[in-house]
């Protein structure tokens, strides 16, 4: 706490001390940024998955279509028969014919609106929605072959499933990638560091000499750093927060791709980047600051 | 002030001194002389807790060195003057500055009256915007001294501080530091220059300690 709070106060004096290194400086400021312009992609990846996994897995809310098959003076006689089939299958929530303007309106996107669906032999189609527990699917296969021959179950849930596994999982890929990167900046923060402290080690020797304490000396290296950091990051988080505003916008006929970005309070989020990115500058440039003051005396 | 008892010292290559037992009263004045490399640097070293002995034990202001921790290390510098003979400044910072470090890592402001008077006393007063690398030997090693004195120190070590400067700004040197003894400071200068020895003798009651096969010895009249 004392650590943090002496962080927050400015000492000029103190911060006079070390001179200034320009190499480790542009190195960490450059790195936070880099990192942290990656990290805000990660993030949208993440959060856009997230959506997409969301958006899916309520697609698979448990619906299912019948689609029935059959000369045009059987089709309400299989359709009827369907239905009451249905309608004594545990597993089963409800089921409905959808009529022919709900069908006209599947189809327009491909044909057009003026399809003359009378004229045409199309497939009816059965909504159904899954109850809890669900129906089986093959016995319901098996019904359907007994008692509607030209009905087929299209059992689209199945195949979204591992669509909505993946989408998970390319999110979890996102929240790695953001810890990854926050280890990297670590890493890079800490080599920055160990050059600054080697390369001020007769900076330090003299304060030891005048009867500096080490956290005296760690301060001085630990602010520096850390406000590197929180700088660099926050250059990074804005210019790719830009880059994401400015990205196409989500629509129906783009899917996942144009839907990488921010939504509401999700803009918020990359904004926690540069405070994170200076908690492990501040982490890294202690732990490396007073690693190297054990070995003087 | 500062104790060694049967204090001996190994760098790993042989012992570098061995039995040493001294005592520095407080307001005392010693020289310490021997040829080079016989350990009157690492005497002083031990005497500033830079270093630890390898047997014995050396006490600082009562405390014995094996039991400070490094913030207590830290605390008795800030009570021992060190003057070196390469000075060891921040040569990015300017000469008032460097002056006033010791102020500066324990968190006190200094007294801007104070620091001209105490520039002015080694006769720096005009140099304190100068940066290290821009002054003399002499310039240094004065301005190496106010560093060292300037947190009021009880004890002031001065490891070679003529090696680098003309007899004349020797014997400059030589004036304060005999000054800074009857103010009461206790003082040990390790050098291998007779002649301010001998000088300083008509000034001061000064012991004269000789490092002599590892051990240190009160030097007699023959120097």
């Amino acid at each position: 706490m004392n650590a943090l709070k002496s962080l927050l106060t400015p000492d000029r004096q103190a911060a006079r001390v070390v001179p200034p290194t320009g190499f480790t400086a542009q190195l960490t400021l450059f790195t936070s940024a880099a990192m942290a312009f990656l990290a805000v992609f990660a993030l949208a990846l993440s959060l856009a998955s997230g959506r997409l996994a969301d958006r899916w897995s309520s697609a698979l809310a448990g619906t299912a279509t019948i689609r029935i098959s059959a000369p045009a003076e059987q089709m309400d006689t299989q359709v009827a028969a369907v239905l009451a089939l249905l309608g004594t299958t545990p597993g089963v929530a409800s089921a409905r014919a959808l009529d022919q303007a709900e069908q006209r309106a599947l189809l327009e996107p491909w044909f057009g609106p003026d399809l003359p669906v009378d004229a045409l032999p199309l497939p009816r189609l059965i909504e159904l929605t899954e109850g809890n527990p669900g129906y089986d699917g093959e016995g319901l296969r098996q019904r359907l072959l007994a008692e509607a021959p030209g009905a087929v179950l299209d059992d689209h849930t199945r195949w979204r499933r591992p669509l909505a596994v993946a989408a998970s999982r390319l999110r979890l890929l996102g929240l790695v990638s953001i810890i990854l990167i926050a280890g990297a900046t670590g890493a890079m923060i800490t080599l920055a560091a160990n050059a600054a402290l080697s390369a001020n080690l007769p900076v330090i020797k003299v304060l030891r000499l005048v009867g500096a304490k080490d956290s005296y000396i760690v301060r001085a290296f630990v602010r520096r750093f850390t406000l590197r950091a929180l700088s660099g990051a926050a250059i990074g988080t804005v210019l790719a927060m830009i880059g994401v505003a400015i990205l196409p916008r989500a629509d129906d006929a783009g899917g996942f791709l144009t839907g990488l970005g921010f939504q509401g309070f999700g803009w918020l989020l990359p904004l926690l980047l540069p405070p994170l990115a200076g908690v492990v500058a501040f982490a890294a440039t202690r732990i490396a600051a007073f690693r190297t003051l054990k070995g003087l005396t | 002030m500062i104790a060694f008892e049967n204090v001996a010292y190994n760098y790993g290559g042989g012992e570098l001194l061995s039995e040493v037992n001294l005592r520095l009263a407080p307001g005392s004045f010693h020289f310490l002389t021997g040829p080079s490399g016989s350990g009157k640097s690492t005497f002083l070293k031990l005497s500033y807790a830079e270093l630890q002995p390898t047997a014995g034990r050396v006490t600082i202001f009562d405390r014995e060195v094996r039991s400070l921790t490094r913030d207590d290390v830290a605390m008795t510098r800030r009570r021992v003057g060190v003057v070196h003979q390469d000075c060891q400044f921040l040569d990015h910072l300017p000469l008032a500055a460097n002056v006033t470090l010791p102020l500066t890592v324990a968190g006190r402001n200094s007294d801007p009256r104070d620091l001209s008077d105490l520039l002015g006393w080694v006769g720096l007063g005009h140099l304190g915007d100068a940066k290290p690398p821009s002054l003399s030997g002499g310039e240094r090693q004065r301005a190496a001294l106010a560093r060292a004195i300037i947190m009021g120190p009880d004890v002031i070590l001065a490891d070679e501080p003529t090696g680098n400067v003309d007899w004349e700004m020797s014997l400059r040197l030589l004036t304060l530091l005999v000054e800074l003894n009857k103010m009461g400071k206790t003082i040990l200068v390790a050098t291998h220059d007779l002649n301010l020895i001998r000088q300083a003798k008509s000034q001061v009651a000064a012991r004269v300690l000789r490092i002599k096969n590892r051990r240190i010895q009160l030097a007699g009249a023959d120097l």
